[in-house]
This record gives structure tokens, C-alpha cells and sequence, in this order.
């Protein structure tokens, strides 16, 4: 006895293939929609700020008058807390991450440490806010300094960046290893001539993503109390300061329609200062791509 | 007469302060590696310290199920956190609405259908999506989405849950989309092979097999992505308003946990005021609920995991 | 309307059999194949008949396992194929562009290198072919996945398990799970990419033994780097070498008198 109709099976056919062409079209039209998303808002924001852009929006100080708003603390300012946040997340982070990938140990405290950073990267970037101004500003007494800000932004992206440095280690072969090992060279040698070497290309993409995370985000420091309007240039990182998006947050929230205008010139310099970024990682990750 | 490399190495060996090196290293890595546990303890232990003074100044069950916020009155202040809970759920449904259906379908498209050409060219744009500051998104919601959702909806105000739920939508698609496309291409090609072979169409293959396959890290995904919504600051600060209110009204203006710290942070509230220790309290009820979404997933994602 | 011919065809066929003519269900008529620039298959030509097992061997990379593939079009999975000629199954160029892929694989089997059943239920692995094909009454799947795993002689081992995970069988048990997917949707000929290969020598004599039982109702046609295999199981066997078919005849005859001195040399181990 058969249980299944060829007839059957050649009649329900063209419903069948009617409805996989109709779900792949839905399914390219969400792909397109993400897409669609990101050039509506390039084309807004560029459409919106060109015209503001000039070298004096660069060069000037921001201003009750839309105007004369310029940028150029809050770009400065924003290089400055690179200055802080790269070397202090970098080494943290790579060290935390060859600690993990080449020295601790299959117990309880390293579980814990992973587990640890896994959480880490999912706490909100406001929260971490709140813990900067409690032990940087307040405790510690840095006040809405470069450096307290800073530091904060280091902890807030170090999960990320031990996790790129782990894979990057972890992506090292391990022949290079034991070559080095077998040689009579110590754990430490090996991994400062050998290991670090190779595995820098992997850090530094990880890192500059990392980084470009940390120049966009606006929440900690406004926690923190980085300040808006400010008519002065740092001199060192226990100054006070302003940073690109806390500046761009203001001129958005701002009732005045040309506000508007001067926040998306605003948005144009803080993505072209991101897109720069991404290149550069981009750029170091075709280079080294595939060395073995 | 010249020493022999041998020799060389032999002498070197001998130099003390390289083996306290060999030693001290691993001490200092591990210092290093520790910071992040600080982290946790510092951001717990703040959260709690500063909470528990605020709660010598606002009783526990007025902060939990009290239904007004109104922490600037002159009169008499108010902290019922609820109905910042209610602003922050309004805008996590609807960005959940918007990303979930749009996220699970790319990434179905992209891990079933698309060429490896397509593949290369839209995951970048992904991560380019994904990589936009979200004060940028804000701005987005601000001047674009609201004026174009009230250009259809007049009713819907200038501050409201909508605009920026659906920005945060767009914002949380990349993450939905690109750790679903993971977990549906970590399913093995044979077991695709087999459902194609039996005369499945696509679509039935990514319907009744893939996503069946991947679902643990599809709803990982998603309940990753909810956590994300949930933290979100600025979008929610520069489009949703500053008027917690507790109802279902999802045109009018509302606010979230984490709009009012920075409402607060902006402005000068004194240092020890209630307002003040408020922003604890709040931020503190914030990194529960992202906690618990952040265990749900890592459950959900062990627990429920296919073998093949 | 053409139902109602291959209904008559059907009949003819049967017919013929009868009478003791072979009848063919596939007619491959001077098939090329390429992957991008490689010429994988050349010239082929090849009949293969009802309700014989037809075995093809050689060594790796003579495009025995791109031949099979090709018969389900599952070779089009590789993105730069291409093909010239024709294959007809059951009297219909598979390659003509009203022909889906879908309708052909439903008629044609397929059972892999290694076994792959969804990450499902045993039941659910067998129901899905039904499934697809619009059978949802509970009634009738029970009897199709009972009358599919005994046909896969592996119903006493897994009856009281049909909700487990099918990952949770052995691996051998697993192939013939596989099988018997491909036997739920009744098909008309069942394609066996080196079923045996991932498997050890006792679940290879099981799926051997089965095949052997499956020829009274499908044509089957296997791939197989074993020619002990090959010799035990087989009705036909065609001998592939570099993309070319050097020999196709009676199992027999190829084991015992094979005709061109490649054949003979790798059937007596001397390459491959």
C-alpha cells in the first residue's frame, strides 16, 4: 500500500515552490530594510550637516549662536581621552587576555574570571557611568577630569578588547609554540618574541573597534559630569573637558531648529572620525590576513 | 679565545633577576587580569552602597510598587519606579516588534539563501550599522523618525515611545542578525544536504530544519538583544521625553530608567541629596534587569543546544 | 494529462518486465560536467535498470560520488557547475527547465557519506518527508514511520525511542535512520553516496544486507570505494576512472573478466 500520491505530491509542488520564492523575497526585503536604514540616515544626517561643515566649525568654540558653534574642544577633547583610554584599556586588556589564554589555570577562580567578562560586556555602558563617578571622581577625587573619564571608558570596552586579544592569541599556531619552547626559551620569552608578535594584527583590529566604541559613547560622561560649554582647550588629563558626542548631545537637545543643522555637521565629523578608525583596522586586518 | 654559544646561554642562565621575572609575571598578569573582577565588585558595591541610602530616605515598597514619579516637586517628592519601568518596557516592546522579524529574516537570507558575494557585502554593512553611536541614532529618532511618524499619526507628540522604540529596533537588527546568522551556520551543510535531497524546498529546509537546529541561539540573540534595548541611554534621552507616566499610552511622552540619570546628571542636583542617591536606585534596578536577560541567554544557550 | 500517460507507461513497463526486458529508469546520454574549468565528468553514457543495484566504483576524484549527485541535481549545490547533455529519468531530461528539482527529489532517494539526520526526534526525522508533502493525519504518519524503519530493518532497535534525539543512536543506526527517511516518501530509486564509509565493519553489513532486501521494491544505486563491497552487493557495476566510465556491465563479469586492463588493475589493487 502507498501512503503518498505521486499526483498529490506534483499538485501541492507548485504551492510549495510558489511559497519559497515569496519567503526568500520577504526574506532579501528585511535584509534590504537594515540596509535601507543605514543610507536613510547617512543621507539625512549628511544632507542635514553639510552645509554647517566649514574649517571654522573645526576651529571654533561652541556658542549660544548656532552660527559661530564650532567643534573644536570637543574634538581635541575627544583625542585626549583616546590618549588615556588606549594605552590604559590596551594594556589591561592584552594582559588580562594572555594571562587567561597562556598562564591561569583549569579552575574555579579562571572560570570565574571568564564568566566574569562575559557579563561585563553586557552591562550597560550608563551603569558604568555610575561607577566612575563614584570611585574616579568622587573617591579617587579626579573630578569630571580627562583622566576619570578615561579610565571609565577603559573599563566600560575592556571585556571587548580581552576577548579580541584572546582570539588573536589564541589563533597563534601551536608549533610556533613549542618551536620556541623546545629551544630552551622561557614561557615569558616565547610569548613576548613569538606570540605577541604574531598576534598583533588580531589585537590591534580588535582594539581600534574597541576604541571607536569608546569615542561614540555618550552616557558614562554625562554621568560622570563632562561638562558642555567649554571655552578652553586642555592642557593636561587632569583638566577638565568635552568630548564629540556629549557635544553633539547638546546641540540635538536644543530647542532652536539651526541646532539641529550644527549637531549633524557634528555627527559628520564624530563618523568620519569612526570611519577613519574602521579603515585603519580594516586595513591592518587584510594585510595580516592568512600568514599561515 | 671565543666562547661558544653554549657557554653564552650557560652565563646568562645564571643572572638572577630573569628567573624572578619568569616568576613575578604571572603575578602581575593575573593582578592585571583581576581588574575586570574589580569591575563587577566595584560597579555591584556601588550600586548597592548608595541604594541602601537611598532607601534610609524612600521606603522600599514605595520604591517598587509606587505608581508616581515626581522626584523634582517642591512639594512632596515621589520615586514609585514603576512607571520608568513601564517607559522602559514601551520602548523595548516596540523595538522587539521591529527587530526581532526583520533580524531572524536576514539572518535567514543571509545564512540560507545569499551568495558568498552578497554575504561579503552585507555583513560588513551589518557591522557598520552595528557600529553607529547611538547619540547618532538619537539624533536619527529626533528629527527624523518622529517628524515622519506625526506627518502620519498626528496624534503622536514630539516625545513618545514609538520613535525611539523603533530606532532602538534598528539599532539592536545587527546583533539579532548576525548571532542568529551564527547559529544557523553552525549548522553542519550535510543535515541541509539531507533535507534538500528529500525534495525540501529552501524555504521548508530554513523553516523546518535551520531554524528548528538554531533556535537556542536564535532566542540567545534575542534575549541578548532585549538587554541591549533595556540599557539603552541616549536614543531613549533625546526622543522619548522626560515625563514618567504609568500607563499604556505609547504616543505621548515617557521615561526610562536610564533617561532620567541622565536627566538628573545633567542637570545640578547636589551631591547627597534623595536625588542623588535616586539615580542609584534606579541604575541598580537597571543592571538587575540586564542581568537577568544576560543569564537567560547564557541558559538558554547551554541548556538548549542541539548536538549534531 | 500526463499523468494519465506515465500511468500507461507504467503499465507498459511493468509489462516488459514481465517478459524479462530490463526497463531503465535513468538514461544518462553523453553528459558533460565541469566545476568551474575542471572537467569532471566526460562523456558519460550509462543505463541503469529497475530493481537492480547498480554499484559504481573507483578511486578518488574519478567523479563517481559528481556522477550520483549529478542524478539528483544535488551537484548544483556547487555554485560554478556546469553540465551539457542529458539525463533521463524515467524518460524526462532532468535538466529541462519544467522539470523541479523538488518533483525529482521526491522520486529519488538519497542516503549520504556520513549519516545526517535533523537534529530531531527519531519520529520527527521520518515524519518530515511526509510532512512536507501535506501528510499531517497523526494515523497515517505512525504507519508511514513504522512501515519506513521496519524497511529499514531498524524498527526493533528504536520503537520505544522514536522521541529521542536521533544524534543520540549509534552512528550506524543513525545511517540506517537515514534511510529510512528516504524510504517515507516511497521514492521510485534510492542514490547511496558511500553509505558504509563513516561506518564500522558490523553496521556495514547491516546496511548491506538491507540493500539487498530493498532491490525487490527500488532501483539503487550505490557509490563505493569498497569493491569487496561492490562484488557482494551489486547487479551492475560501471568502474569510473578520471571522470570517464571505462567499463559498465554485469557485476560478474567485471570481477571475473574485466574487458580493458584499467579495470583490471584496480580491481586486483595494483592503484587507487
Amino acid at each position: 500500500m502507498r501512503y503518498i500520491e505521486h499526483e498529490q505530491v506534483v499538485k501541492r509542488m507548485n504551492g510549495r515552490l510558489v511559497a519559497n520564492v515569496i519567503f526568500k523575497g520577504i526574506f532579501l526585503a528585511a535584509t534590504l530594510l537594515a540596509i535601507l536604514a543605514l543610507v536613510l540616515l547617512a543621507y539625512r544626517i549628511i544632507t542635514q550637516g553639510a552645509g554647517h561643515l566649514s574649517l571654522d566649525f573645526l576651529s571654533n568654540f561652541s556658542s549660544r549662536f548656532p552660527e559661530k558653534a564650532g567643534i573644536k574642544a570637543a574634538l581635541i577633547g575627544s583625542l585626549w581621552l583616546m590618549a588615556v583610554v588606549a594605552p590604559t584599556s590596551i594594556i589591561l586588556g592584552v594582559g588580562s587576555a594572555i594571562y587567561l589564554e597562556e598562564y591561569a589555570k583549569k579552575n574555579k577562580i579562571t572560570s570565574f574570571i571568564r564568566i566574569n567578562i562575559a557579563n561585563l560586556a553586557g552591562v550597560p555602558s550608563i551603569v558604568f557611568g555610575l561607577l566612575g563617578l563614584t570611585i574616579f571622581v568622587r573617591a579617587f577625587a579626579l573630578g569630571n577630569s580627562i583622566l576619570a573619564a578615561g579610565f571609565t571608558m577603559s573599563l566600560l570596552i575592556l571585556p571587548v578588547i580581552i576577548v579580541a586579544a584572546q582570539e588573536a592569541i589564541r589563533s597563534v599556531p601551536g608549533e610556533l609554540r613549542e618551536a620556541s619552547l623546545g629551544m630552551g626559551a622561557t614561557k615569558w620569552q616565547t610569548i613576548v618574541k613569538i606570540i605577541l608578535p604574531a598576534a598583533i594584527p588580531g589585537i590591534l583590529t580588535g582594539s581600534i573597534l574597541a576604541l571607536s566604541r569608546a569615542i561614540g559613547e555618550t552616557a558614562p560622561l554625562i554621568v560622570i559630569g563632562v561638562p558642555v560649554i567649554i571655552q578652553f582647550l586642555p592642557a593636561g588629563v587632569l583638566d577638565t573637558f568635552t568630548a564629540l558626542p556629549i557635544q553633539i548631545f547638546d546641540w540635538a537637545s536644543r530647542p532652536q531648529q539651526e541646532f539641529q543643522t550644527v549637531a549633524a555637521a557634528g555627527i559628520i565629523v564624530l563618523m568620519i572620525f569612526l570611519l577613519l578608525m574602521n579603515s585603519v583596522a580594516v586595513i591592518i586586518r587584510n594585510k595580516f590576513q592568512k600568514r599561515y | 679565545m671565543r666562547t661558544s654559544v653554549q657557554e653564552m646561554i650557560a652565563q646568562s642562565k645564571g643572572k638572577k633577576n630573569k628567573k624572578f621575572m619568569e616568576k613575578m609575571i604571572p603575578v602581575i598578569l593575573f593582578l592585571i587580569a583581576s581588574v575586570s573582577v574589580l569591575t563587577t565588585i566595584g560597579i555591584v558595591v556601588t550600586l548597592v552602597v548608595e541604594t541602601i541610602t537611598f532607601f534610609t530616605r524612600v521606603s522600599i515598597a514605595d520604591f517598587l510598587f509606587g505608581t508616581t514619579w515626581l522626584p523634582f516637586s517642591n512639594k512632596e517628592q515621589l520615586f514609585g519606579i514603576l512607571p520608568l519601568i513601564i517607559g522602559t518596557l514601551k520602548v523595548t516592546l516596540i523595538a522587539v516588534i521591529v527587530a526581532v522579524p526583520i533580524g531572524i529574516a536576514s539572518a535567514i537570507y543571509l545564512s540560507e539563501y545569499a551568495s558568498e558575494t552578497v554575504r561579503r557585502i552585507v555583513k560588513p554593512v551589518l557591522e557598520v550599522l552595528a557600529g553607529v553611536p547611538t547619540i547618532v541614532y538619537g539624533f536619527f529618532a529626533l528629527t527624523f523618525v518622529t517628524p515622519l511618524l506625526q506627518s502620519v499619526f498626528p496624534e503622536i507628540k514630539i516625545f513618545n515611545a514609538i520613535s525611539p522604540g523603533i530606532v532602538v529596533g534598528i539599532m539592536i537588527i545587527p546583533m539579532i542578525a548576525s548571532l542568529s546568522e551564527d547559529a544557523m551556520s553552525s549548522v553542519p551543510k550535510q543535515i541541509r544536504e539531507g533535507a534538500l535531497a528529500m525534495g525540501s524546498t529552501k524555504f521548508e529546509v530554513a523553516w523546518k530544519i535551520t531554524v528548528p537546529a538554531a533556535l537556542s541561539g536564535i532566542i540567545a540573540s534575542i534575549v541578548l538583544a532585549v538587554s541591549r534595548a533595556i540599557g539603552e541611554t541616549m536614543i531613549v534621552s533625546l526622543a522619548g521625553g522626560s515625563t514618567p507616566k504609568f500607563n499604556g499610552d505609547f504616543t505621548d511622552s515617557i521615561q526610562t530608567m536610564t533617561a532620567y540619570i541622565v536627566q538628573v546628571s545633567k542637570g545640578d542636583a547636589g551631591y547627597g541629596t534623595t536625588i542623588y542617591y535616586s539615580i542609584y536606585a534606579v541604575g541598580f534596578t537597571l543592571f538587575i534587569f540586564t542581568m537577568l536577560m544576560n543569564i537567560l541567554a547564557g541558559y538558554v544557550s547551554k541548556r538548549f543546544r542541539e548536538e549534531y | 494529462m500526463t499523468m494519465t500517460i506515465k500511468a500507461e507507461k507504467k503499465k507498459s513497463a511493468t509489462k516488459l518486465q514481465e517478459q524479462g526486458i530490463k526497463v531503465p529508469v535513468y538514461q544518462t546520454k553523453e553528459l558533460n560536467l565541469w566545476y568551474g574549468e575542471k572537467h569532471a565528468l566526460k562523456n558519460i553514457d550509462l543505463d541503469i535498470n529497475e530493481n537492480e543495484v547498480t554499484a559504481i566504483i573507483g578511486p578518488s576524484g574519478c567523479g563517481k560520488s559528481t556522477y550520483i549527485k549529478t542524478l539528483n541535481r544535488m551537484v548544483e549545490l556547487v555554485p560554478s557547475v556546469k553540465t551539457s547533455g542529458e539525463i533521463l529519468y524515467r524518460d524526462r531530461n532532468i535538466f529541462s527547465s519544467d522539470y523541479q528539482v523538488e518533483e525529482l527529489r521526491t522520486r529519488v532517494g538519497m542516503v549520504f557519506q556520513k549519516p545526517n539526520p535533523f537534529p530531531k526526534s527519531i519520529y520527527d526525522n521520518i515524519a518530515y518527508g511526509p510532512r512536507i508533502h501535506g501528510i499531517k493525519n497523526k494515523k497515517i504518519l505512525d504507519e508511514i514511520v513504522e512501515k519506513s524503519l521496519r524497511g529499514a530493518a531498524i524498527w526493533d532497535e528504536v520503537k520505544d525511542r522514536l522521541n529521542e534525539n536521533a544524534y543520540s543512536i549509534s552512528g550506524g543506526q543513525q545511517q540506517r535512520i537515514c534511510i529510512a527517511r528516504a524510504l517515507a516518501i516511497e521514492p521510485d530509486v534510492i542514490l547511496m553516496d558511500e553509505p558504509t564509509s563513516a561506518l564500522d565493519p558490523i553496521s556495514t553489513l547491516k546496511v548491506e544486507e538491507l540493500v539487498q532486501e530493498l532491490k525487490e521494491d527500488y532501483s539503487i544505486i550505490i557509490v563505493t570505494h569498497n569493491m569487496q563491497q561492490a562484488a557482494r552487493i551489486s547487479d551492475k557495476t560501471a568502474f569510473f576512472l578520471n571522470g570517464e566510465v571505462i567499463e559498465f556491465d554485469e557485476t560478474d563479469a567485471i570481477f571475473s573478466n574485466p574487458s580493458d586492463k584499467r579495470t583490471e588493475d584496480y580491481i586486483s589493487g595494483r592503484f587507487g
